[in-house]
Formats: structure tokens, C-alpha cells, sequence
């Protein structure tokens, strides 16, 4: 993975110094809280419902064991003894206190890491495949894509002040494990006549108004990247509605103009920007892609697996995923245990994933979307005794995409936009589904929760998505079927009118019995739904 | 309101800068004032004429000046680009970058905070409108 | 009644205003009547209260209890964590929330 030069390390040195400077301003009253707000959102601090919560950036998803285990230290002396992985593929934490704050920063700038543009209207964390570097299907490791942009968008001075957020991911496979057409900015590496390059696509998001982003750019070469980004920011900077803070996001922009008119915007500014001589010589792109080489794989490795302990293969069969690499396998760490709370996890099992990263997959861990961690590159013969180690902290439930690994915001326990409580909900849901036989039989049944319409549990994207919101100052929750952030991608529909907590678990168990019964072989319950439609839902649902 | 805010050896333009249709129409200014939603290049056929471009931030989250700046300094225009409004001094470094060599803040800024802010960094990831070699080419030669 | 809360500055605690003070528990917050907002703006402007704001609550026998649930939920803590609420300890404060 990427290393710090000097270069990089004076970056976020000189940030941790810099908001120091600020925080001191502040307390001081010399900045008001107008002012030093957007300051403090493009180092992730937010205020929150209960305190002040610090979203530290984790680069494309992938960190070190090193890094892991300091995030478990934070965790233990800055915070109260956990943190959330959320739907960006960064890490939060819930207590933080603002005089304290550099002084985070300042410890998570030793390890290479900071919080750097995890708020604010700027370029947000890159996201991308968790399985990069590791599965068989994609063209090229997506990552040194990922890196090339997360420091040409770092203090990026024409694009920090933004009409609004802006989210980029880049894949590189067909499979779309990151929901990539969900961005602002979904990147797709491929090969044309052997040359690697991006498929651009640009207005995808969720939230109020959720889109699925078109293509705007069909091939994309390496040394053309950054100033076609450029180009495609430069013209949401000068166009990107300000009026109104629900219509400033992107996507916006490319359906009130038209994609063939954001297209050619964006390509006449592109020609301009190209002859400015911003892209790095391509000895750039090779420095950065060195550092994600394969790990040192054995060769010649059995692919066998002694599969007779009867849990140890149910976990196998669901969270583990094949590798390219014979002999190795990517083993899925699940943050959503019965009676947990989704993407939560306590420092002591932060350090336990991280002595296993260490131990078992070449010191690399990964976090996903879904919330949950990664740990790319284990040796089959290695997974056993990963397992075990696994159930002895809590971290084994073996139910990666099933209904019960559910993706939900912190909504109304947490945080301070929302309409509804998201996680007792989740956990009720994943009550009523408790049996794991039943789990298994219902298969690949991807649930989102949002606690308000910011989106941030993806509910658009869930096979059934479940917003909730305000109804007369009492909490209510509407229920949606049909989305996918996959390669498959669509948005989800809501059903009809909302629900109690209780009402909308009762209305899922009657999705998933219709689901049962009219299922054909090999259909999953966003198949059914997409072959019979709503009517049957409803009708079971609403009598 | 204090005095402008210079980088540049020549000192601030004095002359009142026009509305970009008071220019267009007329147009012996040689100062001009561009709001966030005018269109910059409007002003290429006429760079080497001005010798002050004033870059209106009524509102420090409105971000459009900062691509102004930099179009301008892109399209060849050398004179006087001045920030008026409400500039933070934790925006000076980005104006800057953008092109900005001259400041007009609403509120007035404390100068040593400013020299700090300008101070802090000594590197940048991207090449933009000022003189700063971005990392990638520091690394490269 | 109307009751006023912030948060402290430094420590971002959630502060409830006593009449003569902020305090971190909800059940010391007073009746400010119309007065909240002047009174939020005095104490923002000497710094002792971060972002302060008026919100409704009934009067109880055990304080006052903010109207809307995520007044409540931010006065006690997360529902799902007793654990790291103001009172871990009892069993009757989930109900007071919702």
C-alpha cells in the first residue's frame, strides 16, 4: 500500500498545525462559529447530537495493521472505547472533544492518516473496490487511480469551496462492489486496444433526489485523468446551483443542463486544461502503482480446505470469497452480530482485526461500504485458525449480504439530521431473522437503513431500503424495494404509506414469505421483485 | 475596510472598478468588477487593457471566484486580481494559488495571521495559477 | 415551557442553561420564558455556550422533558448504549426517552 514521502508527510503535518492554529482561534473567540465551521468540517469534525464527532479518513478503504491499531487507541484515549466504520469507508468517532482534536490529529499524522476533506463542501474520500488487488475480475488495481486523486483533490485551491460535497469512486471491474454509479464521480478502469483507461461517469447520488450517473466519457487515458477532473469540476465550481442546498449536489447540474450539454462542457474546458500542463508525467503514476504490488504470495498452494468443523464451513461459504491467487482467499469480517451495532466496533476488537491483518493477510485490511472489514490476501490453509480467532472476539457471524448484514446510518441516536432511530430497528430486524438456517435460505438480500432522507444508510440502494422520518414528531418508516448499488444498479420504490418500527419489521417478514413463494431457482429477492413487481408485495403487505 | 491587502510591487489599482456590462458597453475603464455568476473569458478580447480585475466574494462559502481567478490568470492577464468581500484569511492561501494578488476583505484581516496562513504549507499537490512547483514535479524533476 | 440548551465549547458536552449557569443535566434546566433568546446571545457572546437554541419541553415531577424525542435522546444518550448515557444505571431512562 501507498507510503508517505516527505513531501506527503509535510501535507499533514502542516494541517495538524494549521488547524491547531485554528481550534486556538476559536477558544479565543477570534473566529466565530460561522467562520470556523467550514474549517473544522474539512478536518471532519462535526458537532453532533451528543458531542463532537472526528471522521478520520481511511484512503480508498485500505490501512495498514499499524494504522488499525492506532485507530484502537484513539478510540481508548480520546473517545469511549469504540468507533463506527461507516458507508464511505471511513472510521467515526462519537465523543470527541474540540481542545483535543490536533492533538488526535497530531497522532494519526505518525501513522500516515488524518481527516482531511471528510467534510466540507470538497472532494470527499476516493472510494473503491474492497477486493482490489485481490480479485480475479478486475483490469488493474484500482487503487494507484485512487491515490493519484486523493492528492491531486488534498487543498485542491479552486475546488474547497464547492456548492456541495463531492464523492469520486474508481473501480475496475465489471462486478461494482463500491457502488460506483452512485458517485458524484464513477470512475471504471478499462482496457481499450490494451490501454488502460477510465470510463467517466458523472451525477450519480442518493438523497433527496437520488440519480444514477451517466457516461460522460467513454475512454479516458491515464495521463489525460486529472485534468479531464478538473475540467468536470471546474464547470460544477462556476455552474453547481448555490440557491438552494437540497438541488447543489452534481447531479443536479447534469439534469437541469442535459448530459450531452455537461459532456460538452466539460470536454471544451478539458481542451483548455490540458494545455496547462497539470497531469503528472506518467513516472508519477508508476512511483504510485509500485507501492501496490502484490504482497509476496507462495506459489504453489493447495486450494483445499478441510471444511469438517460444521460453523467454521458455514462461515467459508458466506464470508469467504475466492482470490486470484491460488492457494488464498478474501476472508470478510462481519460488523453486524446479533445484538451489535452496525459498523460498530470496541477498541479491543479493532486491535484483535488489526494483530490478524498482521498475522494472516500481509498486514493489509480493508473496510467496505457495507461497513463491514476486509482482510484481502489469507492462505486458505490460514483461514481456520483466522476463524477461530475471529469468534473469540465476536467478529465470525457469517452472514456477509444476507438480511442481517444490514447497512444503517448511526441515525437518531447519533446524530443530529435525523428523523429516526436506525440501529434499535436494524437490531429488531435482525431479531426476526435470528435463525441462520433461515437467513441462508432467504440468500443475498441487501438492507439499507437511512434515519433521514441525507441517505447516508443508502437506502435507494437496497434491495429493501427503509427511510425513516418525522410523522407528527413520532418516528415512522417507509419501506422500499427494488435498488442496487451493484452493477445492476436502480433505485428503490417505496411501497405505500409508512410504519411503525415494529409495522415496518412485520411488513418485511410478509416481503420475504411472498419472496418464498413465488421464487423461481436461483432467484434472489431483488430478482423476484423485479420479475413480478409490487402488486404481490402490497397486496400482502397492506391487505 | 482598510486598504487593499498587496502582493504585487506596483501597489493597488486606484481607479473604481466597473460592472462587467459597464465595461462591455462602454469601455475606456481600465478596472473592472466581476460578480460570482459572470462569465470570466468574457473578458479575454480585453486582458492587456485592464489593469484591475476586482473578484466579487459576497458570501466566503461562494467558491465561483476562485475558478474566475484562476481563468484569468490562465488566459494570459497579468494585471491587478483582487479578491473583494468576505475573504477569510484561511482563504488567502487558495486565493493565492488561484491567482490573487491583491485583497479587499470586508472585515479587515490581522497581518500576522495572514503571513502565518501563507507560511504554512510549502508544498502543493497541483499546478495552478501561481508559481508554486507542484510535488509531481518535484518528485520527477 | 421553554428551556435552553448549547454545547460547551471546548468539550462539545451538551448544556442545559440553569438561570445562572450551564449544566450538563437536562432535569436543572429553568424556564426562560421569552427570554431565551436574549439571554442565549449574551452568554454565545462571552463565550460560555456554543450554537444555543430554544426548544419546548413539559414539566415533570423529575424536570423538564424536552418535547421532540431527539431533544431527548440528545439530553440522556443513545438509546442503544446505555451504557454511555448520563444514567447508565437506570432502567426506567429509556422509557423517559421515547
Amino acid at each position: 500500500m501507498y507510503q508517505y514521502d516527505k513531501y506527503d508527510q509535510k501535507q499533514v503535518d502542516a494541517r495538524v498545525e494549521d488547524f491547531r492554529d485554528q481550534v486556538a482561534r476559536r477558544l479565543s473567540g477570534a473566529l466565530s462559529e460561522d467562520q470556523f465551521k467550514p474549517l473544522r468540517l474539512m478536518n471532519g469534525l462535526y458537532l453532533q447530537l451528543h458531542a463532537y464527532m472526528l471522521r478520520v479518513a481511511i484512503p480508498y478503504g485500505t490501512l495498514s495493521g499499524l494504522q488499525m491499531h492506532k485507530l484502537a487507541d484513539i478510540a481508548r484515549k480520546y473517545d469511549r472505547g469504540y468507533a463506527h466504520f461507516t458507508t464511505r469507508q471511513n472510521i467515526q468517532y462519537n465523543w470527541i472533544k474540540l481542545d483535543e482534536t490536533p492533538d488526535i490529529l497530531a497522532e494519526l499524522a505518525q501513522v500516515e492518516m488524518h481527516a482531511i476533506q471528510t467534510s466540507g463542501n470538497c472532494i470527499r474520500n476516493i472510494s473503491s473496490d474492497q477486493y482490489a488487488g485481490a480479485a480475479a475480475d478486475e483490469v488493474a488495481d484500482p487503487r494507484p487511480w485512487a491515490e493519484l486523486l486523493r492528492q491531486w483533490s488534498s487543498f485542491h485551491p479552486e475546488f474547497s469551496y464547492l456548492p456541495r460535497k463531492f464523492k469520486i469512486c474508481v473501480i475496475a471491474a465489471a462486478e461494482d462492489r463500491a457502488a460506483m454509479r452512485l458517485h458524484d464521480i464513477g470512475i471504471e478502469l478499462v482496457k481499450r486496444d490494451g490501454v488502460l483507461g477510465a470510463k467517466i461517469f458523472v451525477g450519480g447520488g442518493m438523497g433527496r433526489t437520488p440519480m444514477i450517473a451517466p457516461l460522460i466519457k467513454e475512454f479516458v487515458p491515464a495521463e489525460d485523468l486529472l485534468s479531464f477532473l478538473e475540467a468536470c469540476l471546474r464547470v460544477y465550481n462556476r455552474h453547481g446551483r448555490r440557491d438552494n442546498i437540497y438541488k447543489a449536489r452534481i447531479k443536479i447540474l447534469v439534469h437541469e443542463i442535459g448530459i450531452a450539454e455537461y459532456a460538452r462542457q466539460a470536454e471544451e474546458e478539458f481542451l483548455h486544461v490540458k494545455s496547462l500542463g497539470i497531469d503528472p508525467p506518467i513516472e508519477e503514476f508508476e512511483r504510485i502503482t509500485a507501492f501496490f504490488a502484490p504482497p509476496a504470495w507462495e506459489e504453489g498452494l493447495s486450494d483445499d480446505l478441510d471444511l469438517s468443523d460444521p460453523d467454521f464451513r458455514l462461515w467459508v461459504d458466506q464470508n469467504v470469497i475466492a482470490h486470484k491467487q491460488p492457494g488464498y482467499a478474501i476472508a470478510n469480517i462481519s460488523l453486524k452480530a446479533t445484538d451489535g451495532i452496525p459498523g460498530d466496533a470496541s477498541a479491543d476488537q479493532i486491535d484483535v482485526m488489526a494483530d490478524l491483518g498482521d498475522r494472516y493477510s500481509f498486514g493489509e485490511l480493508r473496510v467496505t461500504h457495507a461497513q463491514n472489514i476486509v482482510l484481502p490476501h489469507v492462505k486458505k490453509s490460514d483461514l481456520y485458525a483466522l476463524w477461530q480467532a475471529l469468534d473469540a472476539a465476536g467478529l465470525a457471524t457469517a452472514n456477509l449480504d444476507l438480511i442481517s448484514d444490514i447497512i444503517a446510518c448511526p441515525g437518531l441516536d447519533y446524530c443530529s439530521l435525523a428523523n429516526a432511530r436506525s440501529i434499535p430497528l436494524a437490531q429488531k430486524i435482525t431479531k426476526r431473522f435470528a435463525d441462520p438456517a433461515r437467513q441462508r435460505d432467504l440468500g443475498e438480500l441487501k438492507l439499507k437503513i437511512s434515519g433521514c432522507i441525507n441517505a447516508c444508510g443508502h437506502h435507494h440502494a437496497g434491495h429493501i431500503g427503509i427511510l425513516g422520518v418525522d410523522r407528527k414528531g413520532t418516528e415512522n418508516f417507509q419501506l422500499l424495494f427494488g435498488g442496487s448499488g451493484a452493477e445492476d444498479v436502480s433505485l428503490a420504490k417505496i411501497i405505500g404509506p409508512g410504519f411503525s418500527e415494529d409495522g415496518v419489521v412485520d411488513a418485511i417478514e410478509k416481503a420475504t414469505d411472498v419472496y418464498k413463494a413465488l421464487r423461481t431457482e436461483g432467484e434472489r429477492f431483488v430478482d423476484t421483485y423485479r420479475r413480478v413487481g409490487m402488486d404481490p408485495f402490497k397486496e400482502a403487505i397492506y391487505g | 475596510m482598510g486598504d487593499p491587502i498587496t502582493f504585487r510591487t506596483d501597489g493597488a489599482h486606484e481607479e473604481p472598478a466597473v460592472t462587467l456590462d459597464a465595461f462591455l458597453d462602454q469601455s475606456n475603464a481600465t478596472a473592472v468588477r466581476l460578480e460570482p455568476g459572470e462569465d470570466a473569458r468574457a473578458l479575454i478580447p480585453y486582458l492587456d487593457r485592464l489593469a484591475l480585475i476586482e473578484v466579487a466574494f459576497p458570501a466566503f462559502r461562494d467558491g465561483r471566484g476562485f475558478s474566475a481567478g484562476r481563468i484569468l490568470r490562465e488566459s494570459g492577464y497579468t494585471g491587478e486580481l483582487r479578491a473583494q468581500g468576505d475573504v477569510l484569511v484561511d482563504q488567502i492561501a487558495h486565493m493565492r494559488r488561484c491567482g490573487f494578488d491583491s485583497f479587499a476583505p470586508e472585515k479587515p484581516l490581522d497581518a500576522a495571521v495572514v503571513k502565518t496562513a501563507l507560511e504554512r504549507y510549502e508544498f502543493a499537490y497541483q499546478k495552478a495559477a501561481d508559481a508554486t512547483v507542484p510535488v509531481w514535479k518535484l518528485r520527477h524533476g | 415551557m421553554k428551556i435552553l440548551t448549547g454545547n460547551d465549547l471546548a468539550s462539545g458536552d451538551v448544556v442545559w442553561w440553569t438561570g445562572t449557569g450551564w449544566s450538563r443535566h437536562v432535569e436543572d434546566a429553568i424556564d426562560v420564558n421569552e427570554q431565551g433568546e436574549g439571554i442565549a446571545r449574551a452568554e454565545e457572546g462571552a463565550r460560555r455556550v456554543n450554537v444555543p437554541y430554544v426548544i419546548e419541553a413539559s414539566a415533570t415531577p423529575e424536570g423538564p422533558r424536552p418535547a421532540h424525542i431527539k431533544d431527548r435522546i440528545r439530553a440522556l444518550g443513545p438509546t442503544i448504549r446505555p451504557d454511555l448515557t448520563l444514567k447508565p444505571a437506570d432502567p426506567a431512562a429509556g422509557n423517559w426517552v421515547i
